[in-house]
């Protein structure tokens, strides 16, 4: 017997829906495997991009500022004849100085007041040579202030022994370079420049970068005795900002090259084959969900319209007793919307589960997962309200047919 | 009921047009139990239709139940056919996703929106007058052919219609059932005062009715 809260429509919409039980089942099958794709790809997706950026942005930061590039001058002679310049048949690039970033700390001071940066922190970067005893390896240095540089590279995380808050004396270094020249923490080295300017340093932590190279030339050391070590006293080669939101960093890039003057360049920038594979990416999986639920509303299209011709008899005689062409449109909309929501309750239900099973398959060697999967409550409400709004769309033209059809054809049938 | 000089003209998609009532002039007053006849093709269903309000006449004028329909939009006719009109029509009358009770139950539950307690006991009224109290709860496809005529009878009556129009509603039963059925369209007909068209190809049944209405070649021939 009919519930007192249901009207009239949904009464009907259910019926009709609940005798036709097998077109019923194959379609909101039709409709979950569809939702059930879109759900499995969308969070796969998702998880797989979240995770290879924050591997790209692991290791550096979102933004960097970058001193000005020495250009090219020609040396002119002036007084010839004419009374014009000379320009010298040659012109030779000239030499990149180490230099630092004129007016650091006003230019970082002006950048922490913008909106979406998180933390800047500055760098003074070189070349040097470590030496121990007989042994010697060329390396970078990066002089940091550990407490903003490490919540931008996270290095703490990446410490496989000791500790990262390096001090006035402390050097890190990295795992290849450790067991090339032997060294352990507590350890000193001798780092030395070009100019001969040299320090002795204690190894306070060892680290792994997850890269053999970079593991072979980067040190860190604390930024004042960097500076002193390459004669930058007071500067800083580069400013390192992360953001909010790592796809606007390079808006943000442009925002801080305008206001500061300071060449400014995004990951998106530096990394801009790895972001267009992302971006290209992304173009697919939405083409791929564009199409599947294209399908998936042609799919319910045609059911209804087969459904209208069934129940064109039914129709007739509900139109007899008085009932509205507006009530017939509406209960053939509600079976569409309906079929859309049931199939994306099976569907979001049948993706999660997928999810599920595929990241206890899809594991790393060590047994951890490939990487994390989250389930965003927001794919499955997006995926619901999609689907019924498909369904709704799709019910479009068999309801107005349905709602169209002169009750004298249709009984007579 | 009045027709007058009612025309009906059907193209069906081609340009040659086909004229199935030729002016009929009709006036049935309230509760009359009236029988229409006549060949098969000469109108009958059509002027029923039109009477019904399921078709628009091409010309001429009608008013059902004293009220002027030629210049009502479709919704205005919904609504009269709605609470005025009763049909019962010769086959697959019921809607078969729905239990007998609940058959009963739809002209009203289409007219109020929602169900209520006191469409539920009318409908129980009206399935208990046909006799059909024990099948109530059935699946209207369970039912035999007679059970559901009658059901359909109790439906067409739900809404308490002034008049009510039957389409051969006797035309597929056995004679046994045919007479239930008519002997309930009589039964409403004298304790409601409904009028009742009642078309039939039954010589027997016709006779039994209060008035013939006779139609040949879209003409009303006899009435």
């Amino acid at each position: 017997m009919f519930k007192p809260w249901l009207p009239f429509e949904w009464i009907v919409a259910i019926r009709f829906l609940r005798e036709g039980r097998l077109q019923t089942l194959f379609i909101v099958s039709g409709v979950a495997l569809g939702v059930a794709v879109i759900v499995f790809m969308s969070a796969l997706m998702a998880g797989l991009q979240t995770n290879l950026i924050h591997r790209v942005l692991s290791a550096q930061a979102h933004i960097q500022l970058l001193p000005p590039q020495e250009v090219s001058r020609p040396l002119r002679q002036g007084g010839d004849a004419a009374g014009g310049e000379v320009e010298g048949p040659t012109v030779q690039p000239p030499l990149q100085r180490l230099k630092s970033i004129d007016q650091w700390q006003t230019v970082a001071t002006q950048i922490r007041a913008m909106p979406d940066v998180l933390v800047v922190s500055p760098v003074a970067g070189g070349s040097a040579l470590v030496v121990r005893g007989a042994a010697s390896r060329a390396v970078t240095v990066a002089g940091i202030e550990p407490d903003a540089y490490l919540r931008i590279v996270d290095i703490g995380d990446k410490i496989v022994r000791g500790s990262a808050q390096v001090a006035a004396a402390d050097i890190l270094v990295g795992t290849e370079l450790a067991s090339d020249l032997g060294v352990d923490l507590g350890d000193k080295l001798r780092v030395a420049t070009a100019d001969g300017t040299a320090s002795t340093l204690t190894i306070l932590g060892i680290f792994d970068l997850g890269n053999k190279p970079a593991n072979q030339r980067i040190t860190y050391m604390a930024l004042h005795t960097a500076q002193s070590l390459l004669g930058l006293p007071g500067g800083a080669t580069s400013l390192e900002v992360s953001v909010a939101d790592v796809y606007a960093a390079e808006v943000i890039a442009q925002r801080i090259t305008t206001a500061t003057g300071v060449e400014a360049d995004s990951w998106i920038r530096t990394n801009a084959q790895f972001f267009t594979a992302v971006s290209a990416q992304t173009t697919a999986n939405t083409a791929i969900r564009f199409f599947v639920g294209l399908s998936v509303a042609f799919g319910i299209a045609s059911v209804l319209a087969v459904a209208v011709v069934q129940k064109s008899r039914e129709i007739g005689i509900l139109r007899a007793m008085g009932i509205s062409r507006a009530q017939i449109l509406r209960l053939f909309l509600l079976q569409g919307a309906l079929l859309g929501l049931g199939g994306s309750v099976v569907g979001s239900a049948a993706g999660a589960l997928g999810l599920f099973l595929w990241q206890r398959a899809a594991k790393n060697a060590d047994g951890t997962a490939l990487f994390p999967l989250v389930l965003d409550p927001a794919l499955f409400t997006v995926a619901l309200l999609l689907a019924t709004a498909t369904g709704l769309l799709s019910a479009v033209a068999p309801a107005r047919r349905a709602a169209r059809l002169d009750p004298v054809v249709a009984i007579r049938g | 009921m009045q027709l007058r000089r009612v025309r009906k003209i059907y193209h069906a998609g081609t340009p040659i047009a086909t004229e199935v009532l030729h002016g009929i002039d009709l006036v049935v007053q309230r509760g009359e139990f009236c029988a229409v006849v006549g060949p098969s093709g000469s109108g009958k269903s059509t002027l029923l239709n039109i009477v019904g309000l399921l078709d628009r006449p091409t010309s001429g004028t009608l008013a059902v139940c004293g009220r002027e329909t030629t210049r009502l939009d479709d919704g205005a006719l919904t609504r009269l056919r709605g609470h005025s009109i009763g049909f019962v029509f010769q086959h697959h009358n019921l809607i078969t996703a729905f239990t007998a009770v609940e058959n009963v139950m739809m002209p009203m539950l289409g007219a109020a929106g929602f169900p209520n307690d006191a469409m539920r006991v009318r409908a129980a009224v009206l399935i208990d007058a046909v006799g059909l109290k024990r099948w109530q709860d059935n699946p209207a496809g369970n039912l035999s052919g007679g059970q559901q005529q009658r059901v359909a009878l109790a439906r067409a009556l739900a809404m308490d219609p002034p008049l009510l129009l039957a389409d051969e509603p006797t035309g597929n039963l056995d004679t046994r059932s045919a007479d239930e059925v008519f002997a309930l369209l009589r039964r409403f007909n004298r304790d409601h005062g409904t009028t009742v068209l009642f078309v039939t190809h039954n010589a027997v049944l016709a006779d039994r009715c209060d008035r013939t209405i006779e139609v040949v070649d879209g003409q009303i021939a006899a009435s």
